[in-house]
């Protein structure tokens, strides 16, 4: 079987790995209460990594979307505040506060994608240019400072984040969801083998009748939705926003996206390693916290050797493919 | 005889348990062009890459001027005057012509001498009637420059033995005919050449000695005028090779394609055509002469004006979607760059222009593996595994994938660009006959191609291009050599007639 080489396996050994390396240095590890956190913690940037597992299959990069978190936090907090006087705090505030996230995710998604696509710019300049734009306008909207939701309306939004379904919280309950819809887009479905066929050559996907400029434009567009629904579930945790909300989370979805075996040059993806990927990145996080073995200075360090030696272990298989 | 320049004696080599060569001997002398002729797979490229010291005999030996060879590298090899002209080519293409030919061994001390450079670079491009600008950059350059430039980059080390894997397969004639020349030239300085086509009258025309390769093993040698084109042919297949095309076709249905006043702006215009159902039209002309933009144009991958009418209807091709929705597919004269994803499966390539039928929303994979099991036994695809990456199947084997790919939609008119380019004689009689197959069960075909036989064998009438026109069409009798060659050179013009 192909698909057991060790090359795939080794994320998953990775994140047994260090759950049992969890378990033994500190024995709240395995606490429900622990295991919740390290999962909400991880479902934003999961959920953001899911998209960008197609975006960089189908050959691109969004740099964007830490910045895109921000200000459509900033968006959302400022129309919900908006709202309140004409529809009181209740459900339909808090509807139209997703409706808002949702549509500026949607329309900053399309922003980055158009330029990409329709007007030809690299993503990596585009999205870097976008990342500027987006976090300094949130912070000229904050007037530096922070944009906070109305307290009443948080007291009403709170349970998003903090309640769930059969004792499992809200963001664990809706990541779990995209992961598996994800996984099964990007194995079962058109759209998905056409993401991988562009990022492995787009020519011969162009020659094949695949509508390139079209797949591709649709994986900044379900990026920038997701980034929005990362938001929804994100803001009621603090209930506010400033120019350093979501910052770096597009270095950590794109490290848990490579860590989970998708290809950066694209052509091939793998939308459960990124969910590994992602839980790894958490975990290394967690375990630095509760055990006083490494200083937690050093996350950084180790999240950053993890990602050079997935890729060496990459390398390592395709080179072996290419025998 | 003079002495061997370069030999292999007795040499074996295995790639892990398989022993690709057994026991080969094969001798360069100086001033002669040695030809290596065989099969795909039959070991040409493992035999140059030995010579070329790209790789190490497991036993034998590699003999220079009757001595064991000293070198342990390509590179070693090529500083001692060994150089390979690989069929891939060793450019880098964002640097400019001159840049590539002294790549490594450029003039000049701490700063580079870059107007002697370019100046020898013009007196080498001009010995080869290329007429490239030095400072051009090889990205922009059509295959055929960059195999010039190849040549050039050969030409310019010195070389006292210059291996040369199939350069003809990617030039027309006019540039063969210079090649031929330039190959001329160097036999006459006494550099022993080593010279590889799947095009068998330059065999039978270049070389001094030919020798014949066979599932690793050198099954005939022999001098100039010593061995037919035929029996070449035979002595690589081991079988008799009368039949290479299939008889022809004589029974044609209704016009199925109508072309009218088409034009590929600014490459081509003005050409009008039909085409019956069953029948294979043919286009020959030179590299550049728009023959693939033709197509291009006519499967909506190109903008284009003029009239296209299926069975009288009139079409709007603005995508290939479009076309291959009224029938029309296009097998591309490119399969590594533009036909097939190299590093997917066969699976994932056959199905990739015909998705929806698969399943929506879900694609059906049984349904695709079913497509897959006819598309091996229909086109005879010989794969070791099914999961493999296309990139490892042999040329001929890509090939095969990539018609079963084109043909899957069940098109009524299939253009089908250089069907066979850079694929084993046995293939290719195969792939003939595919093609008169389908032609039989009623498909409509256009063939693009650059190998006369090709032309002559397979078609039942032809229309030649050239500089973006209809230079004329011939038909039945009409079609000899001699009169393709003329209206591809334009030395007489027939009336456009039969269009």
């Amino acid at each position: 079987m192909r698909n057991l080489s060790l090359s795939t396996l080794g994320p998953l050994a990775a994140l047994i790995l260090l759950t049992v390396l969890g378990a033994f240095l500190n024995a709240n590890f395995l606490s429900p209460g622990n295991i919740t956190n390290v999962l909400a913690r991880s479902a934003f940037i999961g959920m953001i990594a899911v998209g960008m597992t197609f975006v960089i299959t189908s050959g691109g990069i969004d740099l964007s979307v830490g910045s895109m978190a921000a200000f459509i936090a900033g968006m959302m907090i400022l129309a919900m505040n908006a709202l309140i006087p004409s529809l009181g705090i209740g459900v339909p505030l808090v509807l139209a506060g997703m409706g808002v996230a949702l549509a500026v995710g949607l329309a900053a998604g399309f922003a980055n994608g158009f330029l990409i696509t329709k007007v030809g710019i690299e993503p990596f300049i585009v999205t870097l240019g976008t990342m500027g734009i987006f976090r300094s306008l949130v912070t000229w909207i904050a007037d530096g400072g922070t944009l906070s939701l109305d307290f009443e309306a948080r007291q009403f939004y709170r349970p998003v984040y903090y309640d769930g379904l059969f004792g499992i919280a809200w963001p664990i309950i809706v990541f779990a969801l995209i992961a598996v819809a994800g996984e099964v887009v990007m194995r079962h479905t058109r759209f998905g083998r056409y993401s991988e066929a562009i990022g492995s050559n787009d020519k011969v996907a162009r020659y094949s009748a695949v509508k390139v400029e079209r797949v591709q434009l649709l994986t900044y567009v379900i990026l920038g939705l997701l980034v929005g629904l990362a938001t929804i579930l994100y803001v009621p945790r603090l209930g506010s926003a400033s120019g350093s909300t979501g910052l770096l989370w597009e270095l950590e979805a794109i490290a848990a996206v490579i860590i989970g075996g998708t290809a950066l040059k694209g052509g091939y993806g793998r939308v459960w390693g990124t969910v590994v990927g992602v839980l790894i990145l958490s975990l290394i996080d967690n375990i630095l916290n509760l055990a006083d073995l490494v200083s937690p200075y050093l996350n950084g360090a180790i999240q950053g050797v993890i990602i050079v030696l997935a890729v060496v272990l990459q390398r390592g298989k395709s080179s072996a493919e290419g025998r | 005889m003079t002495q061997a320049l370069l030999a292999l004696q007795s040499v074996r080599k295995s790639f892990g348990p398989t022993e690709v060569l057994h026991g080969v001997d094969f001798a360069l002398h100086p001033g002669e062009v040695h030809a290596l002729i065989g099969e795909n797979g039959a070991g040409k490229s493992t035999i140059m890459k030995i010579l070329g010291g790209y790789l190490a005999p497991t036993s034998g030996t590699v003999q220079w001027q009757g001595n064991p060879a000293p070198w342990r590298s390509g590179a070693e090899a090529e500083a001692l005057g060994v150089v390979v002209i690989h069929q891939e080519f060793n450019l880098a293409a964002d640097l400019t012509v001159s840049q590539n030919i002294w790549l490594g061994r450029e003039m000049g001390g701490f700063f580079l001498d870059h107007r002697t450079m370019r100046e020898a670079t013009q007196t080498l491009l001009d010995q080869l009637e290329c007429r490239v600008s030095p400072d051009a950059r090889i990205r922009d350059l059509p295959v055929s420059d960059r195999q010039m430039v190849e040549i050039a980059k050969a030409l310019s080390r010195k070389a006292r033995v210059l291996i040369m894997d199939e350069p003809s397969a990617v030039l027309t004639q006019t540039e063969v005919q210079v090649l031929f020349r330039q190959i001329d030239r160097l036999r006459a300085q006494g550099v022993a050449l080593l010279y590889t086509s799947h095009r068998l009258e330059e065999v039978a025309h270049l070389a001094d000695r030919i020798t014949v390769l066979r599932d690793g093993a050198v099954v005939r040698q022999a001098g100039r005028g010593e061995l037919s084109e035929d029996a070449m042919a035979t002595a690589m297949v081991g079988r008799d090779l009368a039949d290479i095309f299939p008889p022809r076709r004589e029974r044609f249905g209704p016009t199925v394609l109508e072309v009218t006043d088409f034009a590929v702006p600014p490459l081509v215009q003005g050409v009008s055509f039909a085409l019956r159902r069953g029948e294979v039209l043919g286009i020959s002309g030179l590299v550049g002469s728009g023959r693939t933009e033709l197509a291009e144009g006519l499967v909506g991958l190109r903008s284009h004006h003029g009239r296209i009418t299926r069975n009288g209807t009139a079409l709007t091709l603005r995508s290939l979607s479009d076309a291959a929705r009224h029938g029309l597919a296009y097998l591309t004269e490119d399969r590594k760059e533009r036909g097939l994803l190299l590093a997917k499966t066969l699976r994932e390539n056959l199905t990739l222009s015909t998705l929806d039928r698969f399943g929506t929303p879900l694609i059906r994979r049984a349904g695709e593996e079913a497509a897959l099991d006819r598309a091996i036994t229909d086109f005879d695809i010989r794969a070791p595994r099914r999961d493999m990456a296309v990139g490892n199947l042999s040329g001929g084997n890509q090939q095969k994938l990539l018609l079963a790919k084109t043909m899957l939609p069940a098109p009524e008119v299939v253009i089908i660009d250089e069907p066979t380019r850079g694929i084993d004689i046995g293939t290719k009689s195969q792939i003939y006959y595919f093609i008169d197959r389908l032609a039989r069960e009623g498909l409509s075909v256009i063939v693009i191609s650059s190998d006369m036989p090709e032309i002559l064998g397979l078609s039942d009438r032809v229309m030649v291009m050239r500089q973006g026109r209809m230079a004329g069409v011939l038909a039945g009798a009409e079609i000899s050599e001699t009169a393709i060659v003329r209206l591809v050179m334009g030395t007489t013009e027939k009336a456009i007639q039969d269009a």
